[in-house]
């Protein structure tokens, strides 16, 4: 908690360019005794009630036959997957918003229509787009801007001021006990993928980090993040299917303490956040925690599917009048959606964006950045046609 | 989930009222607060354009009938444009094969796939009495296997087993030969969540298809997606001969405009929707029920209600007035009433609502159907305005210049007398207080707030 020790930034794009580095010397002693570690985590392990599952042993053996094939082939390494993943965001920027614009059209009304379209079906929303439109509108009119291209960088402005605010990176404090993110959303949106992309980034920046299932409920949701710990080599704290979410924290957060774990992240089924009673039981969940330390969890982390509409702005207010969030990951970014809706959340909740998923693969997270985001927003292609 | 979707196009439509007629101009921005409302919803662009479109081009071709506003003419083609999307029949699933009839599941990640072939399991084997076997061709997403045989387990269906590094084609084949030979009646075949930009994924899903040549492959959807679900919807439909869509989440509070998406992009109907995580959360989906669960329970189907009722109140006014001055319910009178009805569409939804057709006997309502309306208005239009006013000197001879003239047969000015006759002496049972009684309680069959003292003064 020493202020000014330095912060480990988890910037998943920078892992790729070998920047990460300097995080992994800051963390070289732990990582370098590693081997120790994992036996004193064998001892801990059979001291408590709690099972954990990813410890030697089950290391091994995942790295035998469990691991599945993964990640559709983008495998072939650290590089490679990140690259890709980039890849991906900067040549939906390429061929987007700029084509489009940098014509020097002269702006007219069909323009502005078009580019009113593109921000809709980008899901941005009607409300944020009409927001957007006519300040860009007012600068029309002003004669600031006299034609596409100049429209075009207008529009980016308009944009990147509302995201910019928002694009702050999730920074672990080198504090005395567990940084401890509890990860929340609705059903499906991505948060125990999420959760095994972030163990992995943690870990390569030399933290040394352990999973807690608190997903209780779904059927196979433990197996599910067993996997993530044992492809991360990563220790899975976990009760069987049906016990009490926050008492698996709860354990999971005792033995992090114990074991001097430097991130803990806690799982947790998926809910609508219409539903009363389970966010009542996420406040458990926090409360339960804070008892072990009265500033855990220190960060509450919104998984977004980015393929959701307008209903993302009720999911992320919902969740944070019930349980205070701190932090959104916008996942599956790789696909056709644009995740537009972030800008209204932006604007009513102000809160930061961390990451973005990218794939399935576990290096297809990246560290939230307002402007390739933006980049990627506006797409120009032909619009579907309708039967 | 839908309630908002209605929320928000009954507000939209609330503002029509008061408004005089409307000129193009208006219509157009009455338009626009519709689109505006769907693009909230998360209907896709693509798919608001084309019903904005199709709203347009029959509001300004339509005439205006009794006392509505052309607002309120538009409101009904806003709400029949959305009914006839949606389409009117459930569609149940299709199993009329050479068992086992192989269902195949496709869709993005998370969109609740495996959860669904779970409910789909317990449903079959409980309501439809079938052995039921399922697979799960995911060998990608961690635990995925797992996951279904667990839900598997918990429902109580087959479960057929597979391997992470098992080839999903290879998989289907031996799950298609062992359902064969057990005897299995269906077959469901869970899939890994894919991209429609994935061409190697898309590529593999064509490939499970046309090894399982499935006689339903299901488009799993989740109701909270917004504009991508036109991408997606088109994608998955241009690579698999889709049967049908099923909805999930619906539990939640998303307006669900994806729905609307979906259904016109793959013009394929939605067979079930999801309304919770647990296994018997699955709803046989009307989408009937859905086009006035859309505008149903909320404010517009109110409103259109309303508009019909404004109409029903103003001639109810005006026979009610005849009567009073003694006048007897005329063939005139039947036409104006036949004619309102037409023109108001289906007669089975507005029978009831006229004032005296809701006493008519069930069995005398059961003879009128939508073509007997045109039929007797035929007829009333080939009398002479004598004839109209006073039906009792119509003889054989006038029945039979009648009946040609509407190119029809005596018998059926018959019928058209006899349901006159019936209605006049209805009418004159309401002289006096009764047709009072009568609109009251018609008025109490309205939503609340939208019949009730301000809206409708004076009754
Ligand atoms: N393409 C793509 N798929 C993703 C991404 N993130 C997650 N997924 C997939 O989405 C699906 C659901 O992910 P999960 O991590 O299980 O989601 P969850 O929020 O934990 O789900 P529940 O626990 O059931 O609520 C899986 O198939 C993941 O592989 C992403 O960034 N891109
Ligand atoms: N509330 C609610 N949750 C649902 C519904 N259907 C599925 N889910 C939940 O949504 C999440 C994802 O469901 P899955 O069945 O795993 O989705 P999937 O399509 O098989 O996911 P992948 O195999 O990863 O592509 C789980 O948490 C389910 O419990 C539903 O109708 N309502
Ligand atoms: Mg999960
Ligand atoms: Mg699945």
């Amino acid at each position: 908690m020493i202020a000014s020790r330095v912060n480990h930034v988890i910037r998943g794009s920078l892992a790729a360019v070998g920047l990460f580095s300097f995080l992994k010397r800051q963390k070289d002693r732990r990582a370098s005794d590693g081997a120790s570690e994992i036996t004193s985590d064998a001892a801990t392990a059979a001291q408590t009630s709690v099972e954990i599952r990813a410890d030697t042993a089950d290391t091994q053996l995942v790295e035998a036959s469990v691991e599945p094939p993964p990640e559709h082939g983008i495998d072939a390494g650290v590089e490679v997957g990140l690259e890709a993943g980039l890849g991906k965001t900067r040549s939906r920027f390429r061929d987007n918003l700029l084509n489009f614009l940098l014509g020097d059209k002269p702006i007219d009304e069909d323009l502005l229509e078009e580019l009113e379209s593109q921000l809709i079906m980008a899901d941005v929303g009607v409300v944020a787009t009409r927001k957007i439109m006519s300040s860009l509108g007012a600068s029309v009119a002003r004669s600031e801007v006299g034609d596409s291209a100049a429209l075009g960088k207008a529009l980016r402005r308009e944009l990147l001021a509302l995201l910019k605010p928002v694009e702050v990176p999730l920074e672990i404090p080198d504090q005395s006990g567990p940084f401890v993110i509890l990860v929340v959303g609705v059903n499906g949106s991505g948060k125990t993928t999420t959760i095994g992309k972030l163990a992995r980034q943690m870990t390569e920046g030399g933290l040394s980090v352990m999973l807690a299932a608190g997903d209780t409920f779904r059927a196979a949701a433990v197996e599910q993040l067993e996997t993530w710990g044992a492809r991360n080599k990563v220790p899975v704290v976990a009760q069987g299917s049906g016990a009490d979410s926050a008492s698996v924290i709860f354990d999971a957060m005792q033995s992090a303490k114990a074991r001097g774990i430097d991130v803990l992240i806690a799982d947790t089924a998926g809910r609508l956040h219409t539903q009363a009673n389970l966010m009542d039981e996420l406040a458990k969940v926090k409360r339960v925690l804070s008892k072990l330390d009265p500033t855990a969890p220190h960060e509450t982390l919104i998984v977004l599917d980015g393929g959701t509409g307008q209903n993302a702005l009720a999911q992320a207010q919902q969740f944070h009048d019930a349980i205070g969030l701190t932090g959104m990951a916008v996942t599956k970014l790789d696909g056709t959606a644009k995740g537009g809706v972030v800008f209204a959340i932006a604007e009513s909740l102000g809160l930061p964006i961390r990451f973005i998923g990218v794939g399935e693969g576990v290096f297809d997270l990246q560290v939230f950045e307002a402007e390739p985001f933006i980049d990627a927003l506006v797409d120009v292609g032909a619009p579907v046609d309708v039967a | 989930m839908f309630d908002t979707l209605s929320d928000r196009l009954g507000q939209t439509i609330k503002k029509l009222r008061g408004q005089g007629r409307l000129t193009e101009d208006n219509i157009k921005d009455t338009l626009r607060e519709v689109r505006m409302a769907l693009l909230e919803a998360d209907v896709a662009l693509p798919v608001v354009k084309q019903l904005i479109d199709a709203v347009r081009e029959k509001a300004l071709g339509q005439e205006v009938i009794g006392s509505l506003s052309p607002g309120q003419a538009l409101i009904k083609v806003v709400n029949d444009e959305l009914v006839n999307v949606m389409g009117e029949n459930a569609v149940p699933l299709n199993l009329a094969t050479q068992p086992p009839a192989v269902i195949l599941m496709a869709g993005l990640q998370g969109a609740g796939k495996t959860t669904t072939v779970g409910k789909l399991a317990k449903y079959l084997k409980e309501r439809e009495k079938k052995k039921v076997m399922v697979v799960s061709c995911d060998v990608y997403r961690p635990a995925a296997i797992k996951q279904l045989q667990t839900v598997a387990t918990g429902v109580e269906a087959t479960f057929f087993e597979s391997q992470v590094d098992q080839q999903p084609v290879a998989i289907a084949e031996a799950a298609l030969a062992a359902a064969k030979k057990q005897f299995v009646d269906v077959l469901l075949v869970d899939t890994a969540g894919r991209l429609a930009i994935d061409t190697e994924m898309m590529a593999e899903i064509k490939q499970l298809h046309s090894a399982l040549t499935p006689i339903e492959t299901l488009f799993v959807v989740d109701s909270m997606t917004g504009q991508d679900a036109a991408n997606t919807a088109a994608a998955f439909g241009e690579a698999l001969p889709l049967t049908g869509v099923v909805l999930t989440k619906t539990d939640g509070d998303a307006r669900g405009g994806a729905a609307l998406s979906v259904r016109v992009i793959t013009g394929k109907p939605i067979k079930f929707i999801g309304s919770g995580e647990k296994s018997d959360a699955l709803e046989t989906f009307y989408p009937d029920r859905i086009a006035s669960r859309i505008l149903g329970m909320g404010d517009v189907v109110s409103l259109v209600e309303e508009v019909t009722a404004k109409v029903d109140h103003d001639k109810a006014e005006k026979f009610a007035k005849k009567m009073q001055k003694g006048r007897a319910f005329d063939l005139n009178d039947l036409k104006e009433q036949l004619e309102q009805m037409a023109s108001m569409g289906g007669m089975a939804a507005m029978m009831d609502k006229l004032p005296g057709m809701a006493n008519i006997p069930e069995a005398a309502k059961a003879q009128v159907n939508d073509k007997q309306f045109v039929h007797m208005i035929a007829l009333v239009n080939s009398m002479t305005p004598q004839e109209r006013r006073f039906p009792a000197i119509l003889k054989g001879s006038r029945k039979k210049r009648i009946a040609a003239g509407a190119g029809l047969q005596v018998q059926d000015v018959n019928k058209l007398l006899k349901q006159h006759q019936q209605m006049s002496r209805m009418m004159k049972k309401m002289k006096g207080g009764g047709m009072k009684k009568m609109m009251r309680g018609l008025q109490g069959k309205m939503p609340p707030g939208m019949g009730g003292p301000g809206g409708m003064p004076g009754m």
